[in-house]
């Protein structure tokens, strides 16, 4: 396949038109995606290409939005519906939590939904406490959705159009301060499949189970660590739900150490999760507490040193790791 | 009706400035980097903020959108404390964990920016059920776009305000634009009062660039309010003549220069100025002096948010809970 490095914001923009080339059902909806081709650039060009039928701009309307989208999908088309901030989500979580995730078991199984969501989260834009959270544990925890968080070009385009072709609601979520990012891009279509986590950095001596940008923060403390002679493996989730847990277990086993690291408060985030399936399963393997890192408990905050502070980063995994590992 | 006093002419001129030289100053400031995130700026507008808030003590409530500065200006905001905020510094409004769009004050009524577009005016309905639950003849007015009266929390509050007769005014901020998507293409009416009656209270149209005429048509809403008939639904047409995000914006092509300068021509300042100059309420030196007095007080906020300290990071976890 060609490959060339191009932008994580260029990638879903090519996830985005692969899906509306091969799938004629499908179409696009959400603020500013068609005219503007998204707030972000993340739809650029589509408009001309396939004109406002197939991507369509709507009101300030989320709970018409993505209710439009559940319509649509359980009646035979194939939407793709963009919430511009995954805090947005607020104003149409009914449409999510009781209709989308659960119609088709409601039914008893007579209803599809194959919808895909885009939207995007993250902090460290000093956009404070509305635009810059990372909501996917209230996704996970509804039984009906998957979620999907890419870290890199790669993931977010395969992982768009694995989420498109997809027969079941799913939320890719992107990540705002991995836009500018670049990575190496296959031209073609792919997918990347949907409940695979990826070894990004092996290692012997400590296992950091990642996803989204605190993939980049866990690879830079990993580098901190070989420094000191440690070894740490990396792995990105890619998908929280469902969860690629043996990928996991296989890790923990040959490194014995575990440490949780995302960007959402660390307060029943996912990691909670992850770290009860760890001892659940690898009990005997583990020679420590499995370790989280996640933002504490409290809004997003505006300013600079209060939003730094805020953030989990490489220092903040060392600093977690060095327990787990007894130094 | 409702005839704005010389005092008042000159109060709203002065409000309509304050605005427009801070607005200017953040962008520029903005644009330099010294103010980080999004600014959403309220030049254009300012008839509408100055020409309600000009009704208002300290005691009636406003809710304003992610365009909040003008509202907190007009509401009485200071400039050290703004800037400061704008700033990130541990002297703003709110101690640099709100930034622009949750810029507030409580002491002054006012209720924050906010990030999230319609949540606003379910929120004044209940600063107006709370000041008749207790008595008051105090008001709450929510300031809102036309972008945002497509949010299903605007009818809700639209019609809970209605139902129960509550002293609340909804402002209509009509720019002609909800982000870079013109009003034709996210709703099917031109006046967003027509929705007034699916609510059950008056919808009222008014020439938002023209200072008195949103005097007189907020004077009367707000009377009503206060006088225990009920809601309206102001619609104020107006334009921004700076980009939806910051002042030049992401450089998109969805509005033409022509139209800008067409609705540039009809400056709400320029317009005010003309007039107060005609009624000889206001000459150009006079006019001059607010100017002057304004960017003294500009470079003074400036001055005072470089100067502040930042947030201390031991004050991260301050304020999650009372
Ligand atoms: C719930 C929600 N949806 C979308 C956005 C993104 N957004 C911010 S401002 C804006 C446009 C608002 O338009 P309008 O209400 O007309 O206000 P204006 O910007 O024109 O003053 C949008 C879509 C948001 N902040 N909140
Ligand atoms: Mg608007």
């Amino acid at each position: 396949m060609a490959e060339r490095e191009i932008t994580y914001v260029a990638a879903i923009a090519e996830g985005a038109t692969t899906i509306l080339n091969e799938q004629d059902s499908a179409f696009i909806a959400g603020e500013d995606v068609a005219g503007a081709g998204g707030v972000f650039g993340s739809y650029r060009g589509l408009l001309d290409e396939f004109g406002p039928g197939r991507i369509v701009d709507t009101p300030i309307s989320e709970e018409g939005i993505v209710g439009l989208g559940v319509g649509a999908a359980a009646t035979g088309l194939r939407p793709v519906i963009d919430i511009m901030f995954m805090d947005f989500m607020g104003e149409c979580m009914d449409e999510i939590a009781n209709q989308m995730a659960k119609m088709r078991y409601m039914f008893g199984g007579a209803a599809k939904l194959p919808i895909t969501v885009v939207t995007m989260s993250g902090a460290g834009m000093n956009m404070a406490a509305q635009h810059s959270q990372s909501l996917e544990a209230w996704l996970c925890h509804l039984p009906g959705l998957k979620v999907v968080t890419p870290a890199t070009p790669y993931d977010a385009k395969g992982l768009l159009i694995a989420a498109s072709r997809d027969d079941n609601p799913v939320f890719v979520v992107m990540n705002k301060l991995s836009l500018r990012t670049s990575g190496p891009v296959p031209e073609e279509a792919y997918t990347v499949p949907i409940g695979q986590a990826k070894v990004v950095r092996e290692g012997e001596d400590l296992t950091i189970v990642t996803y989204s940008r605190m993939v980049r923060e866990a690879l830079t403390a990993a580098e901190t660590f070989a420094k000191e002679g440690i070894d740490a493996e990396v792995i990105d989730l890619r998908s929280l739900q469902p969860l690629d847990i043996d990928t996991v277990l296989a890790s923990v086993r040959k490194t014995g150490r575990a440490v949780v690291v995302h960007e959402a408060v660390r307060f029943a985030g996912l990691g909670g999760e992850i770290a009860a399936q760890i001892q659940e399963q690898a009990f005997d393997d583990l020679d420590a507490p499995v370790a989280r890192v996640g933002a504490p408990f409290s809004p997003v905050p505006f300013s600079s040193v209060l939003e730094q502070t805020y953030l989990p980063n490489a220092e903040k995994i060392v600093a977690e790791a060095k327990h787990v590992i007894g130094l | 009706m409702n005839q704005p006093s010389d005092d008042v002419l000159r109060d709203m001129h002065r409000r309509m400035v304050r605005i427009r030289v801070f607005e200017t100053e953040a962008g520029r400031m903005a644009e330099a980097g010294k103010i980080p995130g999004a600014l959403h700026l309220y030049v254009g507008e300012e008839a509408v903020a100055a020409g309600v808030m000009v009704h208002l003590s300290d005691d009636d409530w406003i809710t304003s959108t992610h365009r909040g500065h003008g509202h907190l200006i007009a509401k009485g905001g200071e400039f050290d404390r703004m800037f400061a905020e704008l700033y990130g510094r541990a002297t703003g409004y709110c101690r640099g964990k709100g930034g622009s769009m949750h810029i507030s004050n409580m002491e002054l009524g006012m209720l924050g920016a906010n990030g999230i577009v319609g949540a606003g005016p379910p929120i004044a309905v209940g600063a107006a059920f709370s000041t008749k639950f207790r008595n008051t003849d105090r008001v709450a007015v929510s300031f809102f776009g036309d972008g945002a009266s497509n949010e299903g929390s605007f009818h809700e509050a639209a019609n809970m305000a209605a139902l129960y007769k509550l002293p609340a005014v909804f402002v209509c901020e009509n720019n002609g634009y909800g982000e870079y998507t013109p009003q034709k293409n996210h709703q099917a009416i031109k006046d967003v009062a027509d929705r007034a009656a699916g609510y059950g209270m008056p919808g009222v149209v008014v020439d938002g660039m023209d200072a008195v005429a949103v005097y007189e048509a907020a004077g009367a809403a707000i009377e009503r309010a206060r006088a225990g008939d009920g809601p309206t639904l102001l619609e104020c047409k107006t334009y921004r003549f700076f980009d939806h995000v910051g002042v030049r914006g992401m450089g998109l092509s969805y509005r033409t220069d022509e139209e800008l300068q067409e609705w540039q021509k009809r400056d709400p300042i320029h317009m005010f100025e003309a007039q107060l100059a005609q009624l000889g309420v206001l000459s150009k030196d006079a006019a001059a002096a607010v100017y002057d007095a304004v960017s003294a007080d500009v470079k003074a906020g400036i001055e005072f948010a470089e100067t502040s300290p930042l947030p201390d990071p031991a004050t991260l976890l301050d304020d999650v809970y009372a």
